[in-house]
């Protein structure tokens, strides 16, 4: 199949990994990428939590220029596909607003084309037995606890992420390459992502949380489909508390064996290449 | 003359903040509610009371996180997520303010960075935050490890049609 790729500024910086390896996954699946033509910024959470015309006219800017390619848009971060998300949301549901957004854009929104996260992507357009049939090394021994974060999944209706509460998706996902998931109740708990940088002592308690409960689990890392949530994750929790955290793609690409599937280890802060060559996966 | 009440409904373009029957969910499954001094059921209480000064005087708009749990729990699909952007752009427009200075700050840094270049060069936006909040010596220790393992740059593409971008940020600017 072919999507068009919206990688977002995340992508191109701190979340390279997630780029590299969304890349050499897609190409490995069979999934063509063919990127927005000229794209900005989302607006993420700075712009809808000041000015609300900005933040749906910046995403409507790139939904419009991804509109020419006439085909489904993949969005690999959580934030930008939330912002995406919301932007067609009210834009379908205010004739009002999309005449005074259209005006500020200078272009037509014709809202034909389906905005979609890679994990949706995979798994049902892909599924999971392609994905077996495509794994050459399982990753036995590795014991993740699968971590969704909020901007995949909320509000529901805006998302439309199957089950929302308690989803299974990447669960599945981890289970097809060989790794023992973990079942835990944090999935969806939020990382403070958006105060990161300006609240920190108050989003470094709430990774901790996050991270004693991965262990309490009896996880051995985390897994997520966030740039956000893994720059946050990364970074903040306390020393003593940290464990590795992977992009679901990073594993995929390591479990099938990719050419570069190593590589993306090397630029984690947290290093997780001890854990990987400990269970001899690298 | 509107009522505050009025106005935020308004704003919220969805069910009105009257349909709350305060069942506190939503501040039940917030995650910083305990760093709020108003938590979110209390402050739908104070905008139901007309209390426009102290709510957009708070601590607690600006700690939202935009998780949107509120929202996804609400028996009654009360936007409590887009309130709290609602009072923030309040806060803003009507020369308030915002009471955590630091998070308006980054979210002013951040828009500068889009409008300059189109996307986010996180170093130069790093750089204009703490410039901006003084915040001068959280984070450095991280900087050059992020550097060295090539996931800052100084150098990243920028939109080739700025224009475009700077037109949109002209267009909605706050009057």
């Amino acid at each position: 199949m072919k999507v068009s790729y919206y990688p977002g500024c995340s992508l191109h910086a701190t979340g390279k990994e997630y780029d590299q390896s969304m890349k050499s996954v897609s190409s490995a699946l069979g999934i063509e990428l063919q990127e927005v033509d000229d794209w900005s910024c989302c607006g993420a959470s700075s712009a809808h939590s000041t000015n609300f015309d900005l933040s749906i006219a910046l995403s409507a800017r790139n939904l419009i220029s991804a509109e020419k390619n006439a085909l489904d848009v993949m969005v690999p971060c959580a934030a930008c596909f939330n912002r995406f998300k919301m932007a067609e949301h009210h834009l379908k549901a205010d004739k009002e607003l999309k005449t005074k957004i259209e005006d500020v854009v200078g272009a037509k929104y014709q809202g034909g084309i389906a905005i979609r996260n890679p994990i949706d992507i995979i798994y049902n357009e892909i599924g999971i037995d392609t994905l077996i049939a495509k794994i050459v090394k399982p990753l036995t021994g590795l014991k993740p606890v699968s971590y969704y974060g909020c901007l995949l999944l909320r509000p529901p209706e805006v998302c439309e992420f199957e089950n929302y509460e308690n989803p299974f998706m990447m669960d599945k996902m981890m289970d097809a390459i060989g790794a023992d998931v973990k079942n835990w109740s944090y999935k969806t708990d939020c990382c403070g992502g958006s105060l990161a940088i300006s609240k920190t002592s108050i989003v470094v308690d709430m990774c901790d949380k996050l991270m004693s409960a991965a262990k309490e689990a009896g996880a051995n890392c985390v897994v997520t489909a966030c740039p956000l949530c893994m720059a946050n994750l990364d970074m903040r929790p306390s020393s003593k508390l940290k464990l590795p955290v992977f992009y679901f793609t990073e594993l995929i690409a390591l479990a099938m064996g990719l050419a570069g599937s190593k590589e993306t280890f090397k630029s984690h802060i947290f290093n997780p290449q001890p854990l990987l060559k400990k269970l001899q996966l690298i | 003359m509107e009522t505050f009440l009025e106005q935020v409904n308004k704003e919220i373009h969805g069910v009105p903040l009257q349909a709350c029957y305060h069942c506190r969910k939503c501040t039940a499954g917030c995650p910083t509610a305990q760093h709020m001094e108003y938590n979110p059921n209390k402050v739908i209480k104070m905008i139901q009371n007309g209390k426009r000064e102290q709510v957009l005087n708070s601590k607690t708009i600006w700690l939202c996180l935009s998780c949107e749990t509120c929202i996804t729990r609400c028996p009654n699909q009360v936007d409590i997520a887009r309130m709290m952007d609602v009072l923030r752009q309040m806060a803003i427009e009507s020369g308030v303010g915002a009471k955590e200075k630091n998070v308006l700050k980054f979210h002013e840094a951040f828009l500068a960075g889009i409008k300059r270049g189109g996307r986010i060069n996180e170093p130069m936006m790093m750089a204009e935050y703490k410039l901006k909040s003084l915040d001068l010596f959280s984070d450095v220790l991280l900087a050059p490890g992020m550097f060295m393992k090539g996931k800052l740059s100084l150098l990243s593409p920028r939109t080739k049609d700025i224009k475009s971008v700077k037109d949109i940020f002209e267009k909605t600017k706050h009057s």
